[in-house]
């Protein structure tokens, strides 16, 4: 717990969440009412309501099988929600594909690492970049001048996102070869290159020591104070949630059970109640 | 950039330079008869094969999907450039004679049709993966060869004759570049780089904003387009065309000089397409053992080298000749991401 940093308090906003004071009078980048999905006859995610400033880290926690993924997988579309509304920038997703959904500012981490593994990591970067190159099929196969140009810019660009974790020197390994740790770098890495507005990282120290972790704690506060960006995670390591996170939501069994800051969540029975089960049966 | 564009143009105009070079001397060749008709018919097969082989490259090697309708489409292409260049008659321009400005057409159509047929068929089958797609692709291909076999213009299952003799080692060669030179401009831009991620891991792909469907179906319809390129090169080869000569057997043939030329290589395909190819005619003394020889060479590259010959590898002109004058330094760096394709590599 020696890694905190000064936060800002969070103050109620009119509907009734919480968010850092200098986001109050913007657009959320992300508010989630009612969303709920059901898979056959399970429910698994039920009333699931949030909201998110534009430069918050917010954590998502829960016990194993809480529906934490199912979260993601629903605020990019991967699963259609049955119930509710999401909305990015303060637009309905209902109905977006999730390419449509990367596009309007939304990019994710996975909890088991997907990164194009034959492919280099430059390479990876720049599909990252796909949607910021504008040249067409033609220009790319007669290369015409944009071809050019785009392409310079791009790896420009990807070389510098790189070296924001240091990464510049293995641009040209092929991504399957890395050492773990920087898979996860790098994957976070191409979901910044497609210029988001809220970066979703899916369980983001899992595999990693505790020097590797602190590590990963101040990347991510790099990461919103650089780019200027929210930042939701889903994590079990505590240290991690409590070091980084403004603000937590703990989920169980679909429904969130708590919200809060990190010590008011820390102190919260219903919250140990449910990662540790009651004191005295 | 300045640099990528300056390398660019050292290796295009090295690559043009040579298939310059193979081409002269292979046509003056055929013309001074020291290759004798048998031998220029063998390179023209060669050709429409390797066309064949690199264009479902592009969906097999790059895409990562596994068709099985590829002779469907070279059978569009076939028959729809067969029936204009035996329907319609064009006059010569100046120099250039009416015959080889339809057959251009034809064959320009023909892929036309096989990509259209391509779209439609793509727009419902890349929905489904693997084994899935496979057996939709499949389907595609008989479908494609019992229509065939019963409507009029294409002459039924009596097969259709009087088509003209047309492929000639240029038009063939003049295919192979297009085919070679689309495919590797392609694959190594933004839009060839999502195709590759659409095979790495389709979720990731989409998650960072490739649409995957769009993509799917432009490697679909760029590999229906060559393919109908090959099937008119191919009927206006033999001249007369069957049913039965574009049977799932050739969709597989196809399929197996991808998969051991190396999924993702254009010379690995162009390499197994030429080898597959030439490897029947040299061994038909050898009739009773040609099967057995050509099936041991499929095992025996499977089990030593499952990724095929080459793998992911592309030869290089360039780096080839590099390698040759700098034989002394040590360790070579290689300043292009990309390497180079191989127009000037059979």
């Amino acid at each position: 717990m020696n890694n905190r940093t000064e936060r800002t308090p969070l103050v109620p906003v009119p509907s009734g969440f919480l968010m850092r004071e200098q986001d109050v009078d913007k657009t959320p980048v992300l508010e989630i009412r009612h969303l709920g999905v059901d898979f056959g006859g399970l429910t698994a995610v039920e009333d699931f309501n949030m909201a998110l400033g534009r430069t918050e880290i917010a954590g998502l926690i829960g016990p194993n099988g809480a529906g934490k993924t199912t979260v993601f997988n629903l605020l990019t579309n991967e699963i259609e929600p049955t119930r509710g509304i999401i909305m990015i920038d303060g637009y309905d997703t209902r109905g977006k594909k999730p390419y449509e959904i990367c596009r309007m500012g939304v990019a994710r981490t996975f909890q088991n690492i997907r990164l194009f593994r034959n492919m280099t990591v430059l390479e990876n970067v720049k599909i990252g970049l796909h949607n910021e190159m504008k040249y067409s099929l033609g220009e790319a196969v007669l290369r015409l001048p944009r071809y050019w140009s785009n392409e310079a810019v791009s790896d420009n660009r990807a070389l510098e996102l790189l070296s924001f974790f240091n990464m510049q020197d293995a641009a040209e390994m092929k991504a399957g070869s890395l050492p773990y740790g920087a898979q996860r770098r790098l994957e976070i890495v191409r979901a910044l290159a497609t210029n988001p507005s809220l970066l979703l990282l899916d369980e983001p120290a899992a595999g990693m020591n505790p020097s590797e972790t602190v590590e990963l704690m101040n990347n991510i506060r790099r990461i919103r104070d650089e780019f200027n960006i929210a930042v939701l995670l889903i994590e079990h390591d505590m240290n991690l949630v409590m070091g980084v996170c403004d603000g937590i939501v703990v989920l169980n069994y679909g429904k969130i059970i708590a919200k809060g800051s990190p010590d008011d969540i820390m102190s919260d029975p219903v919250v140990i109640e449910a990662y540790l089960g009651k004191a005295d049966q | 950039m300045e640099k990528n564009l300056r390398s660019f143009f050292r290796r295009s105009a090295l690559n043009i330079t040579l298939c310059i070079a193979f081409f002269a001397v292979v046509s003056f060749m055929i013309k001074a008869k020291v290759l004798n008709r048998y031998y220029a018919n063998i390179i023209n097969l060669v050709l429409i094969y390797i066309i064949a082989a690199v264009s479902l490259n592009l969906t097999c090697g790059y895409l990562g999907q596994l068709p099985l309708g590829h002779a469907g489409f070279m059978s569009i292409g076939a028959y729809t450039a067969a029936i204009i260049t035996t329907r319609l008659s064009l006059p010569d321009i100046g120099p250039i004679p009416g015959k080889a400005i339809l057959f251009f057409i034809a064959t320009v159509a023909g892929g036309i049709v096989a990509m259209a047929a391509g779209v439609i068929i793509g727009l419902p089958a890349l929905r489904l993966k693997g084994d899935y797609l496979a057996i939709i692709t499949l389907a595609f291909g008989e479908i494609i060869r019992v229509l065939v076999q019963n409507i009029k213009i294409t002459g039924g299952a009596m097969g259709m004759g009087g088509i003209g003799k047309y492929t000639t080692f240029g038009w063939g060669f003049f295919w192979t570049v297009m085919v070679v030179a689309f495919t590797f401009l392609l694959v190594n831009s933004r839009h060839g780089r999502a195709i590759k991620s659409v095979r790495e891991d389709e979720i990731a792909a989409e998650s960072v904003g490739i649409n995957l469907t769009y993509y799917k179906i432009v490697a679909f319809a760029g590999a229906a387009f060559f393919a109908g390129v090959s099937g008119s090169l191919f009927a206006h080869h033999i001249c007369y065309l069957e049913p039965g000569n574009f049977g799932y057997s050739m969709s597989i043939e196809m399929l197996v000089m991808v998969v051991l030329g190396g999924l993702g290589s254009i010379s690995g395909s162009i390499i197994s397409a030429a080898v597959l190819t030439i490897i029947p005619e040299v061994l038909q003394n050898f009739a009773t053992w040609k099967m057995i020889i050509y099936s041991l060479l499929l095992v025996v590259v499977m089990i030593f080298k499952p990724s095929g010959l080459m793998g992911d590898y592309e030869l290089s002109a360039a780096r080839i000749i590099r390698k040759i004058f700098r034989k002394k330094e040590v360790a070579p760096k290689l300043p292009e991401n990309y390497t180079e394709g191989g127009e000037a590599d059979e």
